[in-house]
């Protein structure tokens, strides 16, 4: 719009009274939309010129078609877009109990939403997502900002994972057993039992099993690890496409643990897995891994995939109706999480827990209940959130408010 | 009612081509550029063009047509522009609620903070921060967008002041922060033709608010914390008041109230995606900068941490402007690349450029590898040879964005693309050997490819991540 006349601007900061001049430029415009134009208060400028005023006698017979400014709020009323949906997440129960026929201090549960990730308008979140912490069974390259918290426990399994828990506040532990990988020491299954055995005494969370990502080997190790530790449903982390997939959801059934089915990134390729799984495993021994990518290597497909495999879960597609596991950790593969850049994105000891948060809260706002993670301030900062959330308390309003004139 | 029997009323996946082709002119003029009406109209479709691309479409003899197309078209999240010119920024004009129903439009716009008690000298600093930052990433520039212009002395003649000190020093668009209408006014006269965002009207100032936006033509912010029925009532005043372009803040609570802040957001965007609710399709704008009001005795360094996770999570639930008072790299860095993460789209695989990269300083004798032009191929074999510090050269071969083991099995990555992207890459005159290290996953490729190019085949790892390793063990220096 062009600018207004000096004289109306003046007159206008002394207590807006605009209101007579406006009301008759829009009974202007009323009249010339009648007459099948369309424009909008930008175009007014143009539409005032003297040949678009229209003929006196059209004036009274169009008058009462103007519009009136409301001078009272006119309420409406707002209905919550609830919906129902004909499905839901299984729930999956990790760890056992003395009495539930494991050693475990706690065992916890995941999955069971009926709602999208925290649409709490809707329906109550059934269980809070965890958080595993990561543990190196022999010492492996961490990035500066992550390795400051833990190198007084660098090689010693057992010590790290009694820090993750007492000090980081795990809910769960992930002992990685990357040391029985044949291109690293090769160590053998008990070996990586004995381990496993050491991380069990050392705390009494339930504990993720992690493999090196050696697709037989990992089979030969989880083989073992799982009868050793019979009963104790332990998260077998993970059951790929390319390993014997059959014989692994047997072992993982016959001694009571649970399969995390990892495939990635492909909806199909997850619900084939499943699939094959379901010929030996109840729906309730199987968590799955759609792969996480990090901020800025590919979340957005981490996100999308896992917000989709939610969404159909809840439409009623039973084979990616499992909770969702995510490593997060994965957040560090971006070099933006550690690398040195220049003095403007300084510090990464803040920048690279920052990334892990945001990769984080992206997948816990797509569905996920269970993270794998490793900084501790990121660890502390999305249980936290998740706390808060959970409460469900309300903030004050009036005082809400107040942010536009606050001072900092 | 469910999610998928909704979307067949209102949702925008259901529109076809040939809705569109139907309102036409049909004649297959080629003006628009296309090969016929039928091709223009799946463009149309998928958002690739705008319908105005029709000449014919444009005259009086359409002009029916064109308008039921508008309406065919309009997005359930109206689109609305802040500032004027080159310098304007469009916000909302969302077609969907979820980004893989089509793809998500105008990513979150980022305004960083500025105040009338701030010194000349601070708000300056500011404004060249927030329009300085820039981070080169898969070879976008990424940018801030706007300058939230607050007053926080309630002194009309300070705020104007303050708002003409920052327009004559930037062009980004701003939003003018009172809710004080006189100071509010105050600001405007300052750039009235600047089209400025109005934040915002409340339930006591809304007359007042409109008046300013009708008189000044701006966009106008409703402001209502954790009351929707409030918030829809007063849209509802102030479309009926002749306020067009609103953009809707629920409020943004910081810790006590993040879920009615999360849950506010989600119903509003499902009303107006799923339900059709006009009174609430309108952009959204969220406000990470509240984590400074409950700040206490914390280091500024926990509450620019508490500001940049908010910012994250209203990013990811729909928010179409955030304002920050953080200008720290550190944490304004993760969330213009989460913006551009969940503003990608969806529909179409992300793509590097073919050809020779360069890592390290290679010679003659170092190693040749290649990998596809999936972007996120690409950048992870990149980050893993960086990492490793090899110094070796990388063919970046033409598979139409598609990582390598499915190129490879839906012919996409092929012998003869290899040898053709080897021929054309130069790198024969740049290395004395013919060895070529191929990702594990194109295995099946090697007899042909040694075959095609005459060059001898190494089978590298399935993952990039091994290939130092490999390069340890595997690569000998050519005699």
């Amino acid at each position: 719009m062009k600018c207004l006349p000096k004289n109306d601007k003046e007159e206008s900061s002394l207590g807006l009274k605009i209101s007579p001049r406006l009301l008759e430029l829009l009974a202007r415009l009323q009249e010339i939309e009648l007459e099948d134009f369309e424009m909008n208060v930008g175009d007014l400028e143009i539409w005032i010129q003297p040949s678009a005023v229209a003929t006196p006698i059209a004036l009274p017979k169009f008058a009462p078609l103007v519009k009136v400014k409301p001078t009272e709020i006119i309420g409406k009323e707002f209905v919550p877009p609830v919906e129902t949906y004909p499905s839901k997440v299984v729930e999956v129960k990790l760890g056992a109990t003395k009495s539930e026929g494991g050693t475990r201090g706690k065992s916890v549960v995941i999955g069971g939403e009926t709602t999208p990730a925290f649409y709490t308008f809707e329906r109550p979140i059934p269980h809070s997502p965890v958080i595993a912490l990561d543990v190196f069974d022999m010492e492996v390259p961490l990035p500066k900002a992550v390795k400051m918290h833990v190198k007084d426990v660098l090689g010693d399994p057992a010590a790290w994972a009694k820090l993750a828990v007492e000090k980081f506040g795990a809910d769960l532990v992930t002992i990685h057993l990357i040391s029985v990988d044949p291109l690293l020491k090769d160590a053998s299954p008990k070996e990586a039992a004995k381990t496993v055995e050491e991380v069990a005494q050392a705390v009494d969370v339930p504990l993720v099993i992690g493999g090196c990502g050696d697709p037989v080997k990992d089979a030969a190790v989880f083989a073992e690890v799982a009868r050793t530790f019979a009963g104790e449903r332990f998260l077998i982390s993970s059951i790929t496409r390319d390993m014997d997939v059959e014989r692994c959801a047997k072992f993982v059934k016959k001694n009571g643990h649970v399969a995390l089915s990892f495939t990635p990134m492909d909806l199909n390729l997850a619900r084939e897995l499943n699939r094959r799984l379901y010929d030996f495993l109840p729906k309730e021994d199987i968590v799955m891994d759609l792969t996480t990518a990090a901020l800025g290597y590919g979340l957005d497909y981490a996100f999308t995939n896992m917000e989709r495999a939610r969404l159909a879960a809840l439409m009623g597609d039973p084979e990616l109706a499992h909770p969702m596991s995510s490593g997060t950790t994965n957040a560090w593969a971006a070099r933006e999480a550690w690398l040195k850049m220049g003095p403007e994105w300084e510090p990464r000891e803040l920048r690279g827990p920052l990334w892990e948060v945001t990769t984080a809260l992206t997948l816990l706002l797509a569905g996920v209940d269970l993270f794998m993670m490793m900084h501790p301030a990121a660890v502390k900062t999305l249980k936290d959130i998740v706390n808060q959330l959970l409460s469900g308390s309300s903030g004050d309003a009036d005082k809400l408010v107040e942010w536009v004139s606050m001072k900092i | 009612m469910s999610e998928r029997e909704v979307k067949g009323k209102v949702g925008i996946r259901e529109l076809s081509p040939i809705d569109v082709y139907k309102l036409l002119p049909r004649t297959n003029c080629k003006e628009c550029g296309e090969e016929n009406c039928m091709a223009f109209a799946t463009k149309v479709v998928n958002r690739e063009v705008a319908i105005e691309k029709c000449p014919p479409l444009l005259t009086k003899e359409y002009e029916k047509a064109y308008r039921q197309l508008k309406e065919m078209l309009k997005p359930a999240v109206k689109e609305v522009v802040v500032g004027v010119g080159d310098h304007a920024r469009k916000i909302g004009g969302k077609l969907v609620m979820y980004r893989h129903e089509f793809t998500y439009f105008n990513p979150t716009a980022i305004a960083i903070d500025v105040t009338d008690e701030m010194s000349d000298e601070e708000v300056l600093d500011r404004i060249k921060r927030a329009e300085g930052f820039s981070f080169e990433y898969i070879g976008q520039t990424l940018k801030l967008d706007m300058v939230a212009a607050r007053s926080t002395s309630d002194d009309p003649e300070k705020f104007k002041t303050s708002v003409r000190n920052v327009a004559e020093n930037t062009n980004l668009p701003l939003i003018l922060c009172s809710l004080k209408p006189n100071v509010l006014e105050a600001g405007l006269m300052a750039v009235p033709k600047f089209r400025p965002l109005l934040y915002a009207a409340t339930k006591d100032n809304w007359k007042d608010m409109a008046e300013l936006a009708l008189m000044y033509n701006c966009p106008l912010a409703v402001f209502a914390p954790n009351n929707l029925k409030l918030l829809k009532s007063l849209a509802n005043t102030l479309l009926e008041y002749g306020v067009e372009d609103l953009v809707l803040d629920p409020g943004t609570f910081p810790s006590e109230g993040l879920v009615d802040t999360l849950n506010n957001f989600t119903m509003i965007r499902r009303a107006a995606c799923k339900r059709g609710d006009g009174l609430l399709g309108f952009p959204l704008i969220g406000v990470p900068m509240v984590a400074w009001m409950e700040r206490g005795e914390a280091p500024e360094e926990i509450v620019k941490w508490e500001e940049a996770y908010l910012a994250a999570m209203l990013i990811v639930r729909f928010a179409d402007i955030v304002i920050f008072h953080s200008v720290d790299g550190w944490s304004l860095l993760p969330n213009v690349i989460l913006r551009q993460n969940i503003y990608t789209d969806p529909r179409k695989p992300v793509a590097v450029e073919p050809g020779l990269r360069v890592f390290g300083t290679p010679d003659e004798n170092s190693p040749v590898m290649f990998t596809t032009n999936f972007a996120l191929t690409y950048y992870t074999v990149a980050s893993d040879i960086e990492s490793g510090k090899i110094n070796a050269y990388l063919i970046v071969v033409d598979s139409e964005g598609i990582a390598v083991d499915s190129a490879v099995a839906g012919r996409k990555l092929t012998a003869e693309k290899v040898a053709d992207a080897i021929k054309a890459s130069g790198i024969e005159n740049k290395v004395k050997h013919r060895k070529l290290i191929i990702p594990g996953k194109a295995t099946r490729l090697s007899g042909e490819i040694e075959e095609l190019s005459g060059w001898q085949v190494l089978v590298g790892p399935r993952d990039s991540s091994g290939i130092p390793k490999f390069l340890q063990e595997k690569w000998q220096k050519p005699a």
